[in-house]
Order: structure tokens, then sequence, then C-alpha cells
């Protein structure tokens, strides 16, 4: 296993935020996507606790890969990572209590989220320990962006705030859209926000084989 | 009639009102993943039924008897240990022992299908192993600690409740991946923009369905009013 022969810690952090990221273009842990964006602070304190479990146990994973048999790795890779989601689950009771009550069971549902078992299987138990961590990083950034972006819809339009903050204060109260903050909002909001990135990929594809085109003609006329 | 109007309600909280996937977004990966044909679709809703059983009784056992504060066998390991009697919180190993108890139920069940029904484990194959990290197992664990850790002695869910509640939850993930089977067979034929094909289109169905849902809220109320008031 040696560590040349796979992509840089730089490439694997600049791969998670954008390219392979994992809601958007890997489909994964879509259950705290959905779940805790019906506001920004809820959902950034999960991206958090996601940085920090996916960081911890990609950092373990990666010491341990040697000793790792095939069959039990699975197995491995899940106990680890309940490990680091108990102390983070203890660390935001501690800290903040009001937080941790309102993400209720999904602090502790970080253990069967897909992108953790995903990285640790795909990236930290082939590579060594800097480009897992690069890695880590670079999905747990990717997965708050995607955490991000359905907070923000949802949270202006069912409450008119961000991060608490009132962005359209004659919505706020009563009367914003509150389908947005109930859970149809949120099949709804990811599968427009899904269709909308879908489509900016197609565009982008045509614009680069157009641009393709116009050379290789701009090209054949000259020559 | 007051127990049986409990566990009624607790059956269809957990099935319809509060359905896993729709309300609680549990289980989304095989929802989204293994809802394209329905006889599929009802194989996974099954199987997942079937393990979601046999895990929260394992992981209610667990919690009962050995984690939750002043349990019976952790006390009783104390006093062998020390010689003192006294109360021990092993809370704090939860997740860790039901994902274990999870895992390994998966194995005995996949085990135990292949020597005994091998027609049933065929159907179930493919599935099987991937329920190990179906969140809406652990979320079924999880919701029986809710109630067993950290409430009054008096309203320590029982077994009979844990099992209800994680068998209706199943059989309501059953229903709504295999409504959205449904629909997702006749989305086939359906003239969709393109950019929104495939996984968009299914999240702003499942919006709908989670929609249709949504008029089952209060009926648990109304319900145990009439169930439990007038008894």
């Amino acid at each position: 296993m040696a560590q040349s022969d796979g992509p840089t810690p730089l490439e694997r952090f600049i791969n998670g935020i954008l390219p392979e990221n994992p809601v958007y273009r890997q489909m994964l842990g879509l259950c705290p996507t959905l779940a805790v964006t019906a506001a920004m602070k809820p959902a950034m304190t999960m991206a958090a606790a996601v940085l920090f479990v996916l960081v911890c146990a990609n950092i373990m994973v990666s010491l341990i890969r040697h000793l790792l048999q095939p069959h039990l790795r699975i197995l491995v890779f899940t106990l680890t990572i309940a490990v680091f989601v108990t102390i983070a689950d203890r660390v935001l009771a501690a800290y903040v209590y009001g937080m941790s009550k309102a993400l209720g069971p999904y602090v502790p549902l970080i253990i069967v989220n897909c992108i953790i078992i995903a990285r640790c299987e795909i990236c930290a138990s082939k590579q060594g320990v800097l480009p897992a961590i690069g890695d880590a990083v670079g999905q747990s950034f990717g997965n708050a962006v995607a955490l991000a972006s359905v907070a923000t819809v949802r949270e202006i339009l069912g409450k008119g705030t961000w991060f608490d903050l009132p962005v359209m204060p004659l919505t706020s109260g009563d009367y914003g859209w509150s389908l947005m903050i109930l859970p149809p909002g949120a099949f709804l909001t990811l599968g427009l926000l899904l269709g909308l990135n879908v489509h900016i990929q197609t565009v982008q594809a045509r614009r680069k084989r157009e641009a393709e085109k116009a050379a290789s003609t701009a090209l054949a006329t000259s020559a | 009639m007051d127990y049986l109007a409990q566990l009624l309600l607790i059956g269809l909280g957990a099935g319809l009102i509060h359905n896993f996937v729709l309300y609680y977004f549990v289980g989304l990966c095989p929802f989204m993943g293994v809802s394209k044909k329905i006889d599929m679709a009802l194989g996974m809703g099954l199987a997942v039924t079937f393990v979601i059983a046999i895990a929260s009784t394992l992981s209610w056992g667990l919690t009962y008897y050995v984690l939750r504060p002043g349990a019976f066998l952790s006390s009783w390991a104390l006093s062998l240990i020390t010689g003192q009697a006294g109360e021990v919180d092993l809370t704090v190993l939860a997740y860790l022992v039901y994902i274990f108890s999870i895992a390994s139920s998966v194995q005995f069940v996949e085990m135990y299908l292949r020597k005994y029904f091998p027609p049933l484990y065929k159907s179930f194959g493919i599935y099987l192993p991937l329920i190990t990290t179906n969140c809406a197992i652990l979320f079924a664990c999880l919701e029986i600690m809710k109630n067993v850790v950290g409430v009054d002695t008096a309203a320590v869910w029982g077994l009979d409740k844990a099992l209800v509640l994680s068998v209706g939850g199943g059989l309501g993930f059953t229903l709504a991946i295999v409504i959205m089977a449904g629909i997702r067979e006749e989305l086939e034929l359906a003239d969709t923009p393109k950019s929104m094909q495939g996984a968009p289109i299914a999240f702003i169905v499942a919006g709908i369905l989670a929609l249709a849902f949504m008029g089952f809220a209060g009926i648990d109320t109304s319900l145990g009013k009439l169930m439990l008031g007038g008894s």
C-alpha cells in the first residue's frame, strides 16, 4: 500500500467540496440533510459534528488499515465511528444542551451516516493519514455546503430568517411558509435543488462541448 | 382496555402519524434505492420489519437489564466485584452496544435464513447486509432507549411496547416504500423534464407523499381522548 498511488491530500480535499460532493453528486447521508435543515443553526451544528467524527474516524481507520480483515472491516468501521459519535454526543450535551435536545436522535444516527462509512472504505482504509485527513475535511466541507444550501432555502422561506437574523421581516411569526419547515418542505427543497444541480451539470457539459467544437472548427478554418 | 389502547396508539403513531421515512427521514437510502419495483420494495420492507423486531428486542433487553442506571445485571456485577451494593450507569455505552447488536442480529438472521429458509434467503439475499447500516433500525433502538432510560419508574417501557413500536414502525416503512414503488413504476412512463429525471423527481414525489401522511397528524390525540377518556 504505497502512499503515492492515490490522490494527494490536496486533491482529496478539493474533490470533496464540489466534484464529489457527498450529497449532490454521491447521494450519501441524506437522512441528516433532510432532518436537521429546518434552520441554519442545527444544520451547522450537525455539520460540525460530522466533521469531528469523520476526521477522527478517518485518522483511526487509516492508522489501523494494515490490521483490517476484509470480512470484518465494516463492523470495525461502524464500531470506531460509534465511539467518536458517543464522544461528540456527550460534548454536545455538555456544552450546547438546547441544541443537543433539538437534534435529538440525529446525532447518534451519524453512526449509520453512509458518508462516513463510504469515506473509511474508499479512502482511509487504503491511504495514509495525511490523505485521509484531507479527504475527511474536504468531504465534511462538501457536506456542510449541501446542508447549508438546503437550510438556507428552508429557513428563509419558512421563517423569514437566516441564522435567526431577520431576512424577510414580514414573513416572520405566523406568516411564514410553514410547509417549508415541516417534513414535506425538506423533500421538495432537496428534490428541486438536486434537479437544479443536474441542470447546471448538463449546461456546463454542453458549453464545454460547444467550446471544443468551436475551437476545432476555428483550427480547421485557419489551417 | 387502557393497555390495548396505549399499544394501539404507539403502533399507529410509529406506523402512520410519525412515519419513519416520511416524518423522521430515517431509512431514506433503501427508500430511494430499492423503490423501483413493487415486489422488491415489499421484500425490502418486510426484511427491515423482521430485523427491526429482532434488533429492538435485543436492545430493549440490554438497555433494561444492563445499561440503564440501577439495572439488575450491572448492579449485580458491581456487588460481585466490589462487594458493595450500588448503581452503575452504563448508558454511555449505548450506541456501541446497539450498533453491535444490530450488526450481529443481521448476521444471525442471514445465517438462520440461509440454513432453514433458502427461498426466503434468496429473495432477501441482497438486502440483508445492507440493513446493518439502515438508520431506521438504530432509530427504533434509540426511541426505545428514550422510553427506558431517564423516565419515571412507572413509565418505563416493557418489551411489549418496544415490540409494538418497532413492528409498527417497520410496517409503516413497508407501506411507504410500497406506495413509493407503485408511484415510481408509473413515473417511468411519465414525461419528466430531463434534469428532474431519477432522484430529483423521486424526492418531489416523496414530498407530496409526506404531505399526504401529514393528514394523519392529530389522529392520536383524538383517538386517545376517545379511548382513554371513555374507559
